[in-house]
């Protein structure tokens, strides 16, 4: 269901009754925690990003200052990070409509004469989400560790070189990124694609149109918004997450993100400006796109 | 709150009612008076802001201006659970997650009356259902779910009983037997009724007394036969089955009546079955009073004739057919004749003329659209 | 694309991709039973012990717990303030509408390290010990959107004819409220903190940078992960999962045998 976050199209029966104080009372404590919690933090986040070393101070403390050289200094010193950072959200995006399409497409137009069993593939997607995101990870770093039966098999037959291994590389963050975030794809899909109407595409194919052509003018652009909120919510969190690049995990230094260095930056070497300039910039470019990418969409009321 | 429990109706009575929404007026300037006991219908098409009174009725909206009596009580500022009126719901608003009896009980329940569930039983009794009462609302059909929505309300004794649009979701065959069962009950709990309908046939069948509003106002009141015999505005005529209108202006008046002229014909209406006596007006009858002739009837000064016309298509009812006819200069007109087996062999393109009692002519207060004075 | 794409290579993908969703549970799921030292990375025979005296790893039981109080805490909280913020959103109209909107997607629409790093700016300027508390006040806030949304969808679906026929049947509005909404809305509500329950378990990233020194599960392994994951990890994983499997399947099934009842008495 929260997975339609991005496509929320809920009819509104409100009344036109007075608003007054009921509406007050229920909006008020809700709004007033994102207040405290969600918006004031991105401020203190933004403010620590301009600050500056104490000059007095000794290690980590930082007076407030407006120094935007900040920026210049994060986006020259992890560029590289940066533009993994997209790069692997892009690559891992589409890795995962591509692999989840047919599944949501199967589940919600093939699969609806039998709603038990379309209802048991549904739990099957988000079977993942049922064990720790952490624990997952692990499994495929260990089932892909230089020591598993499946790298020696690839290096035997020569798909490896022999001092070649999987775990660090980009190739494994992205799979385990894709891995990872498949469910956020194929929920939105399927929310769109079961309340499809077939007789669209009878329509479609009644009117001569082949079946990749019904799929293309049809059945593809009516499946947009979950196509939309899919990506959407694959790519937000792919292009923040840090668990897949950190090199306990899938990753190696080679690998890092930009999470990685903001983690880094923030808990290790306690160089919050660092750290949360790159937080700044990770969610105005996030914003961007999301802007950006709703409004080329023509669906402008996912906002 | 209303405790005690009453079993006699009340009378209702809207004054100056005004009820504005965000950007446009529901309710423009309502008087109404409903009389303790009498089975009552708001007709309108959608819009016309007959759910809007009724849900001011109920408590469910505030009016802008106004006040609402029951039984002599103001009740406006009252909140709908302190009101003695009951609803029953266009959707019915069943609730779902209680069986039909707890459904019934409700009302009695939040008002701590004794023995809640032998009285719900009871009015499950009255609407026959009493063998479902274990049931949960979305087992039952919509005839079912719609009496147990009178039941809940019924059970309660309000004084008034309020029903949105309530056989709107039935099958024509289901509403027509309902209507006769919905009267029946009205008659054997002798409560008031007010019922919002846009189903003039529904209005006419069960209600005393009809209001047709429209536009947020109420256009006329009556009882359904002289609503039918003598509507007052154009509005009415159309929307209370249907009617042939005819404009001209007022080209003499005699002690009682008055006589128009269109297209040549002189057309009379009795004086006291006409709004204006003077300028232009228009003179409606309806298709089935009028006959048709394939001779020119003698002139008599009780009949009005129009014609000739040519018959421009026929349609088969069943009960009766209709006769579509083009009149120079006039416009069509439509005759329904009476399907006896014995009607004269008309064939499209057969040239008529038309005639109807002057008794049966009416006189509107306004003209139809397209004829405003200039 | 051949007509028979849809009947046979369909049905064979979906069963691909279903394996391999569900290959790192399957492993996790054995490697429970590994009669593992202290990590758990080669295969050295099977044993319950790991199920059995799961406890006795330090430090694993004790996160665990600590995981399921603070989202107990934070599924209260969350569900209340956004139940509450649904009903408005859906039943009212009000001038700030597409503001509060906006207010509820932008935590959605943010990275979690972004949200764990400001929060973090947060309590360090105000000077607040970072620990389980501070945990809490994170997981309610990005708890609080998902509540929103998925309580939204059953408001809308709500007739408000039945409120209004349970006010015309002298219940005052609190009486509607327990009686007649909030019954209706426990569907949505329960779907709600669960799913709220869910974030604020398997959550690391914003606890990472608001836990001081505080444990959570996700934090153990986390930190167990530079050393290896012992085996009652694992196991604790694989309990959590098979339980929500079965709550899961419970009410899907519950569910389709009342379907089938209402359409067989109906």
């Amino acid at each position: 269901m929260a997975f339609a976050a991005f496509s929320s199209n809920v009819k509104v029966n409100a009344k036109p009754t007075k608003t007054g104080k009921v509406v007050i009372a229920l909006l008020a404590p809700g709004l007033a925690y994102l207040g405290a919690f969600f918006l004031t933090p991105l401020i203190a986040l933004i403010m620590v990003s301009l600050s500056v070393p104490d000059p007095a101070g000794g290690y980590a403390e930082y007076v407030p200052a407006l120094e935007f050289a900040n920026y210049a200094y994060v986006v020259s010193e992890y560029f590289p990070h940066i533009m993994r950072s997209f790069g692997y959200a892009l690559i891992a995006t589409v890795l995962a409509l591509i692999i989840s399409y047919p599944l949501a497409y199967f589940i919600g137009v093939k699969a609806r004469p039998w709603p038990l069993l379309q209802k048991l593939m549904l739990t099957l997607v988000i079977a993942p989400f049922f064990i720790s995101f952490l624990l997952r990870t692990l499994a495929w770093k260990q089932m892909f560790s230089n020591e598993s039966w499946i790298v020696s098999s690839l290096q035997q037959i020569g798909f490896l070189a022999s001092d070649q291994y999987v775990v660090g590389t980009p190739f494994m963050v992205i799979f385990g990124l894709t891995y990872n975030f498949i469910p956020f794809m194929t929920l939105p899909l399927y929310t769109s694609l079961e309340r499809l109407d077939i007789r669209y595409l009878e329509a479609g194919s009644d009117l001569y149109a082949s079946p990749a052509k019904v799929f293309r003018k049809v059945t593809f652009p009516l499946s947009l918004p979950g196509v939309i909120s899919g990506t959407l919510l694959t790519f937000i969190p792919i292009a923040g997450d840090y668990i897949n690049a950190s090199g306990d995990f899938l990753g190696s230094p080679e690998t890092a993100m930009m999470g990685n260095t903001i983690e880094a930056n923030y808990l290790n070497i306690n160089d919050y400006p660092s750290a949360s300039a790159l937080s700044v910039l990770l969610m105005g470019v996030i914003l961007l796109l999301v802007t950006f990418y709703v409004k080329r969409s023509g669906t402008e009321d996912l906002l | 709150m209303a405790k005690e429990f009453v079993a006699r109706g009340a009378d209702l009575e809207l004054k100056g009612i005004r009820k504005e929404f965000p950007g446009f007026v529901a309710i423009e300037n309502l008087d109404l008076t409903v009389p303790a006991g009498e089975f009552f219908a708001l007709l309108g098409p959608s819009g016309c802001g007959k759910t809007t009174t009724l849900r001011l009725v109920a408590g469910l909206e505030t009016p802008t201006k106004g006040k609402i009596l029951i039984g002599k009580t103001d009740v406006t500022e009252t909140k709908p659970h302190e009101r003695p009126v009951n609803t029953v719901f266009q959707s019915y608003a069943l609730f779902p997650h209680m069986t039909i009896l707890e459904n019934v009980a409700f009302g009695l329940r939040q008002r701590k009356i004794d023995d809640p569930l032998g009285k719900a039983k009871q009015a499950l009794n009255m609407v026959q259902l009493s063998h479902l009462a274990e049931r949960k609302p979305q087992q039952l059909s919509g005839g079912q779910q719609q009496r147990v929505a009178l039941a809940r309300a019924l059970v309660n004794r309000p004084s008034l009983l309020l029903l949105d649009e309530p056989l709107g979701a039935l099958d024509l065959k289901l509403r027509r037997e309902m209507q006769i069962e919905l009267k029946a009950i009205q008659i054997e709990v002798g409560l008031t009724f007010l019922h919002v309908t846009h189903d003039q046939e529904e209005a006419m069948d069960m209600a005393d007394t009809v209001a047709v509003m429209n536009q947020g106002r109420i256009e006329q009141m009556g009882a359904p036969e002289a609503l039918y015999d003598r509507p007052k505005t154009v509005f009415v005529a159309k929307f209370l089955g249907q009617s042939n209108l005819l404009v001209g202006e007022v080209s003499s008046t005699s002690a009682n009546s008055v006589s128009i002229d269109v297209a040549g014909n002189k057309i009379s209406v009795p004086k006291d079955r006409a709004e204006k006596h003077s300028g232009k007006i228009a003179v409606g009858f309806r298709p089935e009073k009028a006959t048709f002739h394939t001779k020119k009837p003698t002139a008599k000064s009780d009949t009005n004739v129009i014609g000739p016309g040519e018959i421009l298509d026929i349609r088969f009812t069943g009960v009766s057919n209709q006769y579509l006819i083009e009149v120079p200069n006039l416009g069509n007109i439509t005759v329904f004749a009476q399907n006896m087996g014995q009607s004269p062999v008309i064939e499209l393109g057969e040239k008529v003329w038309i005639s109807w009692s002057v008794d049966h002519s009416f006189g509107l207060a306004d003209l139809p659209a397209g004829n405003e004075e200039e | 694309m051949k007509f028979t794409l849809g009947k046979f290579a369909l049905p064979l993908y979906a069963v691909l991709t279903f394996i391999y969703l569900l290959i790192p549970i399957f492993y996790t799921f054995v490697f429970s039973f590994n009669d593992s030292l202290k990590t758990n990375l080669i295969w050295r025979g099977f044993t319950f012990d790991k199920w059995l005296n799961v406890c006795q790893r330090e430090g694993v039981c004790q996160a665990f717990g600590n995981s399921i109080f603070i989202g107990l805490i934070s599924t209260i909280f969350a569900t209340a303030l956004g139940t509450a913020i649904a009903i408005a959103l859906v039943r009212y109209r009000f001038r700030f509408r597409s503001s509060v909107n906006l207010l509820l997607f932008l935590p959605m629409a943010t990275p979690e390290v972004v949200l764990g790093a400001g929060l973090a700016s947060q309590f360090f300027n105000l000077g607040v010990q970072k620990g389980t508390f501070t945990i809490i006040l994170a997981h309610i806030m990005f708890c609080l959107s998902f509540v929103v949304v998925t309580v939204k969808a059953r408001v809308a679906s709500l007739d408000p004819a039945l409120e209004e026929a349970g006010r015309d049947l002298y219940a005052n509005p609190r009486q509607v409220f327990w009686k007649i909404t909030f019954p209706l809305l426990l569907p949505g509500i329960s779907a709600a903190a669960l799913l709220s329950f869910a974030l604020s378990f398997d959550d690391f990233i914003i606890t990472n940078f608001n836990a001081g020194a505080d444990m959570t599960f996700p934090r153990y392994v986390y930190t167990a992960a530079a050393r290896g994951v012992p085996a009652e990890a694992n196991v604790i994983g694989s309990a959590v999962f098979i339980l929500a499997i079965v709550i899961v399947l419970a009410t899907q099934i519950n569910g389709e045998i009342k379907r089938r009842r209402l359409a067989k008495k109906a």
